[in-house]
């Protein structure tokens, strides 16, 4: 065949453009002008176009917003940097010397980075003003409650806190350790869980899209059938057919990622009021955080990339099924 | 520049379109096509432009065998050979101009070189005042001379032409016919497939006769 393309070139017959560079300006120019051409078809028919747009929108947008409340709710529990806090419940025959002191002494320990002292003065203070008991302690002629040293410690591994939790208990002065293992464990499965999940439904809800868009391409080939085995006719290359569908794919994608950005943002907005008030009950620095720039860059090109996925699926299928007859 | 060699070719069904097929076209020449419909004529045409391969035998273009060119490489035999078609085949949604624009577009020519090229082809049809309208707001006649004008924009070195007169009244169908004949001049490969024998008579050309797939010739 190469033979035939080359002499046919030679004879003057069928000789396109002279030149790599004509070449590829003409294909970039044809490209721009499919592109372009397609957009405008789907503008022509905005209503029918807004429908698939939404579709994909919302299929995109559920699993971007599950994600971020993931990503919040990590940030949340980000508060102790993933990790936990140990309190060391002091004896009451414990001095404040003795119990600054043993804070001193443990913060040499390499598994613990950092520790507070709350002395059992401080902590009858503290618990007087936020429990609203301050008439009933006040009856009783001695504190009731012991000081605390309050560990933060360097490591997360839930198997050398068990272990450090266990040596921590048996210093002297140390009456009991509280340490909520199990609360922890539970929000990291959660948490994992919940990763899990987002990607399952994002998986399905991506394959969703592609079934959509894969659809509606294969009724845009039906509709130019006739276009199609024209453009065979008279020597349209199999790429140079496919072109405007991989088009008007990329452009259904890039429009339901935009639908879908847009339902994010509105959903943040909409949530973030009553979701920072709850939060800042727990933190006062909470702010619900959306996506960022290269985040919307990604949902834009996911959607674009899906969209183009979809026409080639479908333009795979269907257009080798249409000859001229 | 057309070479078929006991070409045979029978359709899923048992149909025998064409029986041992065999004759050759030197570059330049102007053939008639005739015989009954059903005879095999659009069968051979489609051969060429490969929308059918034969069931036995070879066909020659240019040199090349058909028989080796593979499903990727069609749409570079379809460039080199321009077609007209009996129904026309234009694009409803598209002006003249993109009609007719159609072969450069897809061969990759620049835009101002399309533009240039189609006004030309416009011209040796009569129709340059129509390049901005659709098909539809054409006569028969009008759609016929887009079709051949997009036969030959890209000056391929053989036409075809498929019942080009068919609906044609026989005033038009003289003026299409003189239109087949100019490109003739200037070296186009002409073959044209009709049942419109008094034409054939007329124009004194070679002329290949099918009778239920079998080929008989006859001299001018």
């Amino acid at each position: 065949m190469t033979k035939m393309v080359a002499r046919s070139k030679s004879s003057g017959a069928t000789v396109a453009v002279t030149g790599i560079r004509g070449r590829t300006s003409s294909w970039a120019a044809h490209h721009r002008r499919v592109a372009v051409e397609s957009l405008s078809s789907l503008l022509a028919t905005w209503l029918n176009s807004l429908m698939t747009w939404l579709v994909i929108g919302i299929a995109l947008a559920l699993p971007i917003i599950l994600y971020l409340m993931l990503v919040n709710v990590g940030e949340i529990s980000g508060d102790w940097d993933g990790k936990p806090r140990i309190s060391l419940y002091l004896v009451h025959e414990a001095s404040e010397t003795d119990a600054r002191d043993l804070a001193r002494r443990l913060l040499d320990r390499p598994d613990i980075e950092s520790t507070s002292f709350i002395s059992a003065h401080n902590a009858l203070a503290e618990f007087r003003a936020m429990s609203g008991f301050g008439d009933v302690l006040s009856t009783l002629n001695r504190n009731p409650l012991p000081a605390v040293i309050e560990i933060k410690p360097s490591m997360t591994d839930v198997g050398q806190l068990r272990l450090q939790v266990t040596s921590l208990a048996g210093l002297d002065l140390v009456d009991t350790v509280v340490f909520d293992l199990e609360w922890i464990e539970r929000l990291f499965a959660i948490l994992q869980f919940g990763e899990r999940l987002v990607a399952a439904i994002g998986f399905v809800l991506a394959l969703g899209v592609l079934l959509i868009i894969g659809n509606t391409i294969r009724l845009a080939i039906e509709n130019r059938r006739s276009e199609i085995e024209i453009v065979k006719l008279v020597g349209g290359t199999d790429s140079f057919v496919r072109r405007p569908f991989l088009y008007l794919g990329f452009w259904y994608g890039l429009g339901g990622a935009l639908v879908a950005w847009i339902l994010v943002q509105g959903s943040l907005l909409f949530l973030s009021a009553p979701v920072e008030t709850l939060a800042q009950s727990y933190r006062d620095d909470f702010t619900l955080s959306g996506p960022g720039i290269l985040d919307s860059l990604i949902i834009l090109g996911a959607g674009a990339g899906l969209g183009i996925l979809g026409a080639l699926v479908a333009v795979s299928r269907h257009l080798k099924e249409i000859e001229p007859e | 520049m057309i070479r078929f060699d006991e070409v045979s070719k029978r359709y899923p069904g048992g149909k025998e379109a064409l029986i041992r097929v065999s004759f050759e076209l030197d570059a330049g020449e102007m053939v008639f096509l005739t015989g009954h419909s059903g005879a095999g004529k659009s069968t051979m045409m489609k051969l060429i432009i490969l929308m059918e391969r034969p069931s036995q035998g070879q066909v020659f273009l240019e040199g090349t065998n058909l028989n080796r060119v593979s499903r990727r490489q069609v749409p570079w035999v379809r460039r080199s050979v321009g077609v007209v078609f009996q129904n026309h085949q234009l694009l409803f949604d598209r002006t003249v101009f993109d009609n007719v624009a159609l072969p450069l577009a897809i061969a990759g020519f620049k835009h101002r070189e399309i533009g240039r090229r189609v006004r030309a082809a416009l011209s040796k049809v009569g129709l340059s005042d129509k390049e901005k309208q659709f098909p539809v707001t054409l006569s028969g006649g009008e759609q016929q001379r887009v079709g051949i004008a997009r036969a030959v924009v890209n000056k391929p070195p053989v036409l075809l032409a498929d019942e080009p007169t068919g609906n044609l009244d026989p005033e038009l169908s003289k003026e299409i016919m003189d239109l087949f004949h100019q490109f003739n001049q200037v070296g186009v490969t002409v073959m044209i497939a009709t049942h419109d024998l008094g034409l054939v008579s007329r124009m004194k050309r070679r002329e290949l006769k099918l009778d239920h797939g079998r080929l008989e010739e006859s001299a001018p």
